[in-house]
């Protein structure tokens, strides 16, 4: 029983860490849905977002050294999220807008680039310290689960939980049932083509940003209340690859099913195999098993089946 | 007027597919050649050695190693950084196994079994594709630094987890270690270099480079045409791992001297190399040099300027750096996505006109 | 076109089935080509003309069928096997190698031919070197045959839209094919380039006997120069004939006026 109980555990633990992941990933899929663009950047901006938010929140911050106070949290997630949006506008003139023809490869690697300017930007305007987020979600193990199954479940956890299910579901209605989701839909498969139709390139792309851009946003707050705001967000942008991975790049359910497949698989790894190879599995494993995928399934569990024509 | 072809004519294919059939080319190349033999050991000094010259030949070299497999048969790779630690330690635990054994064949059997290595984790090219084997590179990064990092055998169970290079000699002249003058260092690198990239132009103007260049631009029409996509991927992967895993071999042998995995090698070297082919040019063996030029000297550039001439201090310059590097990336990719090797060939374009108009 | 009466038969197709999914790109299709001859497949659009020549290509397999080539019998063709045993062939959409120039994409075409290892490639003297120089004198012919010595050197994704064709067709000759595959060389060129590439898939032909299979919507060029037509209409075949017995069938001549099918 107390065996059972573990394993439950861990598997929660590692389910709540997919959800993370997935989070993260979902942002990504949103680009690559609406520009095939592989945005390498998008750990960097979920880092970004955070440190934005901390710094409308607390007193060492930039906002409370122009304006002399704070913003209370219903405020200050606005507020960051309209600094995401400016962002995806200032990266849609300056980056996307000169590269739109080009192979896949050279958007992905501008993607890089960009997630070095926004890293040093953030470094030298935020300071590379770890800070603390806080913005009232509630701390500590749930008392109710500790009562009810005797299982320790952060609130966190679930609050992330809870908040990607919802995101999921508006993301979903809104690829399938708006008219902006249906031009996203056609620009990811033909630039030229959409173009042609009509659609503004321009504005889809910036749409496309601010979305991902908030959803990194909410990503960010709940890594960064989690463990802090700090730099090794942004590398949670490599884990976010082998989900997609298993998820398929451009399927908005496959990235909560990768994340959570990810996230439950290498925490298992980590605790039963983990010490018998001397630990920290978790750097590769992820990577390893998203390899095994993709050997048997290229496209991913919900990928679009690639058909080649010549 | 000096740079004309006018009066060249080849009454050879052979001449005509020479690596530099332009005489003024041929001379150029051989002059700096023979300035880097000659004329700089003189006076190579131990900065000069190892903040500037030393990393620029060898990251030239990985930067080499990872054109071939990405720029000329386009399979993208993330996980360079594996395989220069791969080599490195190859050739820690050969020289400790095998003192007596020449260097210059301890650093080939370290590229080799680099290739080897290079060849499994290359295997899933043959399913898969763009990023998808991007991914599978990351996989060799991240697992390879893990193990260097983890198995006491290969950094022969140091409590500090790192490998430091044993002073060797090469046919009598000290090479590695603290003692070895930079002189030494800098010919016999230099000398490495060279051969390696002379035999790299060579293969890549042949048949295979021809092949894997197929497999870049469309692998569908080319394996129709006949060509093996198995062969020709392995092939350059066994190829591009060689080259780096030399590369890996050196830069801890003679140019860092010790080295802990996580950081000499880690993911950052992988993204390192891969901006060096971006802003070099991809498919150039010239922008492999030019690319290692510029991220060798730019930072130290740039730490110069912020920090010793606008009294910067020395960690905000290390974030301007970074956010410098973000924008030439971004910079070269939108002005010109081949690189530095095309800005060069077009600036000879006009060179020829020189000193007309047009 | 010729009056050649071999009865050999290079190739043979026997009730090829191919679909994707519930798309029926070919059905029971079955025809053969004789050594030394020129072939047509015509048809509207989307009659499953190109996805035929992958068929025999080995870029799809199909689910049902037989391919018969030099003798052997497969139930697929495997591309590798396809482009040794002396197919080659040219795409409708142009597949060349965009990063290399015309010499270079050429002697890609000569990839089967050659063989020097790697080690002798990193050297390049001796047997690299005398191999590499060969095979650029019989591209150089090729070059020749095709008129196209200006553009030797010119990165082919500069090259005009109808040079692009010629040189796709000069890196399919240089394999020395036995049978030549064309899918719609012709498409989108003007009077005088189709002219030129009706000129030079006869002289290939004639002069080298080299089996043509050709995919042309062009009719006037299909009479001229074709031995024997196939005509295929929504993946079925509707006629097999010499080009003036098939211009003469009325199944035919209602699947180009569009008749609507049952």
């Amino acid at each position: 029983m107390a065996f059972d109980l573990f394993l439950l555990e861990v598997v929660i633990s590692g389910l709540m860490t997919g959800v993370m992941y997935a989070l993260v990933a979902l942002g990504f899929v949103l680009i690559f849905k609406a520009s095939g663009i592989f945005n390498f950047a998008q750990g960097v901006l979920a880092l970004f977002a955070a440190l934005a938010l901390y710094d409308f929140l607390s007193e060492d911050g930039w906002f409370f050294s122009l304006f002399g106070f704070t913003l209370p949290v219903w405020l200050a997630i606005p507020a960051t999220a309209a600094i995401m949006i400016f962002l995806a506008w200032i990266i849609e003139r300056s980056v996307l807008r000169f590269l739109v023809k080009q192979d896949q490869i050279i958007l992905f690697m501008a993607t890089i680039g960009l997630a070095f300017v926004l890293e040093g930007l953030g470094d030298l305007l935020f300071g590379s310290d770890v800070k603390p987020l806080n913005i009232g979600i509630p701390q500590g193990a749930s008392d109710w689960a500790l009562d009810t199954f005797n299982l320790y479940i952060e609130k966190l956890e679930i609050v992330a939980a809870a908040t990607a299910a919802v995101l999921v579901i508006i993301l979903a209605i809104f690829f399938q049932k708006t008219r902006i989701g249906r031009a996203l839909r056609a620009v990811a498969d033909d630039h030229q083509a959409a173009l042609s139709v009509g659609v503004s390139l321009d504005k889809i792309w910036v749409i496309v940003w601010s979305v991902s851009g908030i959803v990194a946003l909410v990503a960010g707050i709940m890594w960064g209340s989690k463990s802090g705001v700090q730099f090794s967000l942004s590398l949670i942008a490599l884990k976010a690859l082998p989900v997609l991975i298993l998820g398929g790049f451009t399927s908005v359910p496959g990235a909560i099913v990768g994340g959570l497949i990810i996230g439950v698989g290498e925490k298992v790894a980590e605790v039963y195999l983990g010490p018998y190879v001397g630990g920290a599995l978790e750097n590769w494993f992820a990577y390893m098993l998203a390899l095994a995928f993709l050997l048997f399934r290229p496209q991913g569990l919900f990928g679009e089946r690639i058909i080649e024509r010549v | 007027m000096f740079y004309r072809e006018n009066g060249q004519f080849k009454s050879s294919y052979r001449a005509d597919q020479a690596i530099f059939p332009i005489a003024q080319d041929r001379w150029f190349v051989i002059a700096v050649v023979l300035t880097a033999f000659l004329a700089v050991p003189p006076f190579i000094d131990q900065y000069w050695a190892n903040a500037v010259i030393l990393p620029f030949l060898v990251y030239a070299l990985a930067g080499l190693g990872l054109n071939i497999l990405t720029g000329y048969c386009g399979q993208v790779s993330l996980g360079t950084g594996g395989f220069m630690a791969v080599g490195a330690y190859a050739s820690f635990k050969l020289v400790g196994l095998f003192p007596e054994l020449n260097f210059l064949i301890v650093l080939l059997l370290s590229g080799f079994i680099t290739a080897g290595v290079g060849m499994i984790f290359g295997l899933p090219s043959l399913r898969i594709k763009g990023f998808y084997l991007a991914v599978a590179t990351l996989a060799a990064q991240f697992f390879l630094v893990w193990m260097f990092n983890k198995v006491g055998w290969f950094y022969d169970y140091s409590p500090t987890g790192m490998i430091t290079v044993r002073p060797i000699e090469f046919f009598g002249v000290l090479v590695t270690g603290p003692e070895a003058g930079s002189a030494a260092k800098y010919l016999f690198t230099l000398s490495i270099v060279i051969v390696m990239a002379l035999a790299a132009k060579n293969i890549v103007r042949g048949r295979i480079g021809r092949a894997w260049m197929a497999i870049r631009d469309m692998d569908i029409a080319a394996e129709l045409i006949g060509i093996r996509p198995l062969m020709a991927k392995l092939t350059a992967f066994a190829v591009s791992s060689f080259y780096i895993g030399v590369a890996g071999a050196l830069y801890f042998s003679i140019y860092l001297g010790a080295v802990e995995p996580v950081e000499a090698f880690d993911i950052n070297r992988s993204f390192y190399v891969l901006f060096i082919i971006i802003i070099g040019g991809l498919g150039s063996v010239l922008g492999s040099f030019l690319g290692a030029a510029f991220i060798v000297l730019v930072p130290i550039l740039l730490k110069n300027v912020m920090v010793g001439g606008m009294g910067m201090a020395s960690g905000t310059a290390g974030h301007v750096e970074i956010l410098l590097m973000g924008v030439l990336i971004i910079f070269f990719l939108i002005v010109e996505p081949h690189g530095l090797a095309r800005l060069w060939q077009i600036a000879k374009e006009k060179l020829r006109l020189w000193p007309f108009p047009h | 076109m010729n009056d050649r009466t071999q009865d050999q038969i290079l190739l043979e197709v026997d009730a090829i089935s191919l679909s994707f999914g519930g798309v029926h790109a070919l059905t029971d299709v079955s025809f053969d080509i004789r050594k030394g001859e020129v072939r047509s497949i015509i048809g509207p659009n989307g009659a499953g003309k190109s996805s035929m020549l992958n068929v025999i290509n080995g870029f799809y397999h199909p689910q049902q069928g037989t391919i018969t080539y030099q003798g052997q019998k497969r139930s697929q063709m495997k591309p590798h096997e396809a482009a040794r045993g002396g197919i080659a062939r040219t795409f409708q959409n142009i597949a060349l190698f965009r990063g290399m120039s015309t010499l270079d994409n050429i002697m890609t075409g000569r990839n089967t031919q050659m063989s020097k290892g790697l080690f002798w490639q990193a050297l390049r003297i001796g047997p690299a070197l005398r191999e590499e120089i060969e095979n650029r004198e019989f591209v150089e012919h090729v070059i020749d045959f095709l008129e196209i010595q200006a553009i030797r050197k010119t990165p082919v994704g500069k090259l005009p839209y109808g040079l692009q064709k010629r040189v796709e067709l000069g890196r399919a000759l240089a394999a020395e094919p036995t049978l030549l595959l064309l899918d719609e060389p012709m498409a989108g060129m003007n009077l005088e380039e189709k002219e030129d590439m009706s000129r030079f898939i006869l002289e290939t032909n004639e002069e080298f006997g080299t089996t043509i299979a050709l995919i042309e919507h062009d009719m006037s060029v299909v009479m001229d120069i074709s031995d024997r037509v196939v005509v295929l209409d929504y993946g079925r075949k509707i006629a097999d004939g010499t080009p003036e017995e098939v211009r003469a069938n009325q199944s035919v001549i209602d699947a180009y006026l569009g008749v609507s099918h049952d």
